[in-house]
């Protein structure tokens, strides 16, 4: 195991990690502050990679595609807070889970119908389609830096959107307590349907983002959903902060595991064995550390114990 | 408009004469779906135990009915083939479904004990997301673990023996699974009755004041969540039986999201409930499936509508005393 190998997998788990926190800052902020499960949010980040592809197709610009994942993923999200999922704030947690369980059913279907049922493909632009060389005789993919560095911009961004505008404050006075913002005047159905949909604008952009490095086909977004998850129980439910840290950890952990794993097996077994073993292991791994976390944390790293 | 009781027994009826109308209809898949509903309500019925009584809302029950169906598969397996299961004991496995039975019920209710115990340190939303977490867990680990099939699964070829009983035999099967259904039943109306019923029902109301009469909610809220794991554990054993195949997909995720479904639809808290969510589940998958496609589309705009508008579950639009 060489010294740049190591460091590209490390840069794999960032690249996993940053695409995660996209996807968990919008499922993180819903919960926060409207108290919904969002089952669904995994049909946004599909959403968003259907929509790259056809205007990749359509266009053929990237960029033009990435815009449209965002506007895309915006409109579903704003029509499906609109039509469904205000009416199911105050429900309790159980008919949430089944309305928008019910909701992944819809999309997924309804998608199929449209698109039928092979997948889709979304080429890297050529000028992020090569590699360039760090030092230590890294070499490494320019489109994954890229993600790298849009998702880290994004997580800035929100960071400053939160704590230094209105928006933000209104927001965070959201999560401490509902009644009260409203007795202040502050719309709080807007304010509910704003959030709802630029969290889901940001996971249909980390799906067109995906898209390009695997293909774009309907269920793409529950596997993710579910780390998701994984990833908000970790940091604590509502903390973008801790939806930045969970991913990371969350995406290193889990890249790391399937790099580290078999080989460490191969010390104790034969190699056949130690393959088999150690990609078990690994792929059990975020979820161990999950549920590590959970025992000594019970509401995450930076959650608040209500 | 009916009493629940008339009710009930109007389902159990039904279920019993169904397969004798499938048999003189010259109809075996009739029976064979039928089966599944049964087996499909034993699940719910675990499930609802925990979810409608004790307020514990498990997105992981997948875990136990998978884990009764890969045990199954794998014992009836190693009996086939005559393979050792373990290098440092002589056990080829079993075909005998009795011992299997045992040995699912057994393992189902130690995984359910450890699950329970890491997960109901937790409540709300973090219970919901933890116990989803250790069936993925599981999940990823059938797929990726290569000795019993891996993501292909695992073929059984034949049902196991029950002494007497032809189980290849539709109509024998059906009543297997028919019987525990009943025995379940019966176990926990016992139980919901009882004085553990109605703790577990305080648990779900007001946990305080639980602790304050001097009891332990989290003792009580284990043992029911094992015994909620080991019913749905039987069903999936049940459930390799009839399909003599079982792969991951019993682990996923949608199979927990299926049997709370079920659970829901039916109506929440009703000890039949899961039975008409199982009926309703099936029949929707076979009509509108057979009509389109893309029933699954039809299927989540009934959920929508029946979560907007009829939230009490079907069993309460035929019930003159609904409770809303």
């Amino acid at each position: 195991m060489t010294i740049s190998l190591f460091i590209e997998q490390i840069l794999n788990g960032l690249q996993f990690g940053v695409m995660l926190f996209l996807m968990s800052a919008g499922l993180t902020l819903v919960f926060g502050v409207m108290g919904l499960i969002n089952l669904a949010h995994g049909s946004f980040y599909m959403i968003g990679a259907f929509a790259a592809a056809l205007f990749a197709e359509l266009t053929g610009s990237f960029l033009i595609a990435m815009i449209a994942s965002f506007v895309a993923a915006l409109f579903a999200g704003a029509l499906t807070e609109l039509i469904i999922i205000r009416k199911i704030y105050k429900r309790d947690h159980l008919d949430q889970v089944l309305a928008t369980f019910a909701l992944i059913l819809l999309f997924s279907e309804g998608i199929r119908w449209i698109f039928g049922a092979y997948p889709l493909y979304l080429d890297i632009p050529n000028s992020l389609s090569s590699s360039f060389n760090l030092p230590f005789e890294i070499i490494y993919s320019k489109y994954r830096m890229m993600i790298i560095l849009v998702g880290i911009i994004i997580a800035i961004i929100l960071y400053f959107l939160i704590s230094k505008t209105l928006i933000g404050i209104r927001i965070k006075a959201g999560q401490n307590d509902r009644e009260m913002i409203g007795a202040l005047g502050v719309d709080v159905t807007k304010l509910y349907t704003i959030v709802f949909s630029l969290g889901a604008a940001l996971a249909g952009l980390a799906g067109a983002l995906i898209g390009a490095i695997q293909s774009v086909e309907v269920g793409m977004g529950e596997p993710v959903l579910i780390l998701a998850f994984v990833v908000i129980v970790i940091g604590g439910i509502g903390s973008i902060k801790g939806a930045f840290v969970g991913a990371l950890l969350v995406g290193i952990t889990d890249t790391m595991g399937r790099f580290l794993l078999p080989s460490f097996f191969s010390y104790f077994f034969d190699n056949a064995s130690a393959t088999s073993i150690g990609s078990s292991i690994a792929s059990m791994s975020i979820y161990i550390l999950m549920a590590t976390v959970l025992i000594f944390k019970p509401s995450g790293l930076y959650g608040v114990k209500k | 408009m009916i009493k629940e009781e008339k009710l009930n027994l109007i389902i159990l009826l039904v279920l019993f004469v169904i397969p004798f109308l499938a048999y003189l209809f010259n109809e075996p898949y009739l029976t064979t779906l039928t089966t599944k509903i049964v087996i499909l309500s034993i699940a719910g019925i675990g499930l609802n135990f925990i979810l409608g009584y004790g307020g514990l809302v498990s997105f992981g029950h997948a875990a136990f009915f998978g884990i009764g169906g890969y045990v199954t598969g794998i014992l009836a397996s190693h009996a086939q083939n005559s393979e050792q299961m373990f290098f440092f004991l002589q056990f080829d496995g079993s075909n005998q479904i009795l011992f299997i039975w045992l040995i699912s019920i057994i393992i189902c209710s130690f995984i359910a004990l450890l699950i329970g115990y890491f997960s109901l340190r937790t409540s709300g939303v973090y219970f919901i997301m933890i116990t989803l977490a250790f069936a993925q867990m599981l999940y990823y680990f059938s797929i990726s673990w290569p000795a019993y099939g891996g993501e292909d699964g695992l073929s059984i070829y034949v049902r196991n023996v029950f002494p007497f009983f032809n189980t290849m035999n539709p109509i024998n099967f059906y009543f297997i699974c028919f019987t525990w259904l009943l025995i379940f039943l019966t176990i926990l109306k016992i139980i919901l009755n009882s004085s553990f019923g109605l703790v577990l029902k305080a648990c779900k109301e007001n946990e305080e004041r639980v602790k304050s009469i001097g009891i332990n909610p989290f003792n009580i809220k284990l043992i029911s969540f094992v015994f909620s794991g080991a019913i749905t554990g039987l069903a999936g054993s049940l459930y390799t039986d009839l399909n003599r195949f079982v792969s991951p997909s019993v682990l996923s995720w949608q199979m927990s999201g299926e049997i709370m479904v079920l659970v829901i639809l039916g109506g929440v808290a009703r000890l039949y409930g899961p039975i008409l969510g199982a009926v309703f589940y099936i029949i929707l998958e076979q009509t509108l499936g057979g009509v389109s496609e893309n029933w699954q589309f039809w299927l989540g705009l009934i959920i929508i509508l029946e979560v907007l508008y009829a939230r009490a579950g079907i069993m309460s639009l035929f019930l003159k005393d609904s409770k809303s």
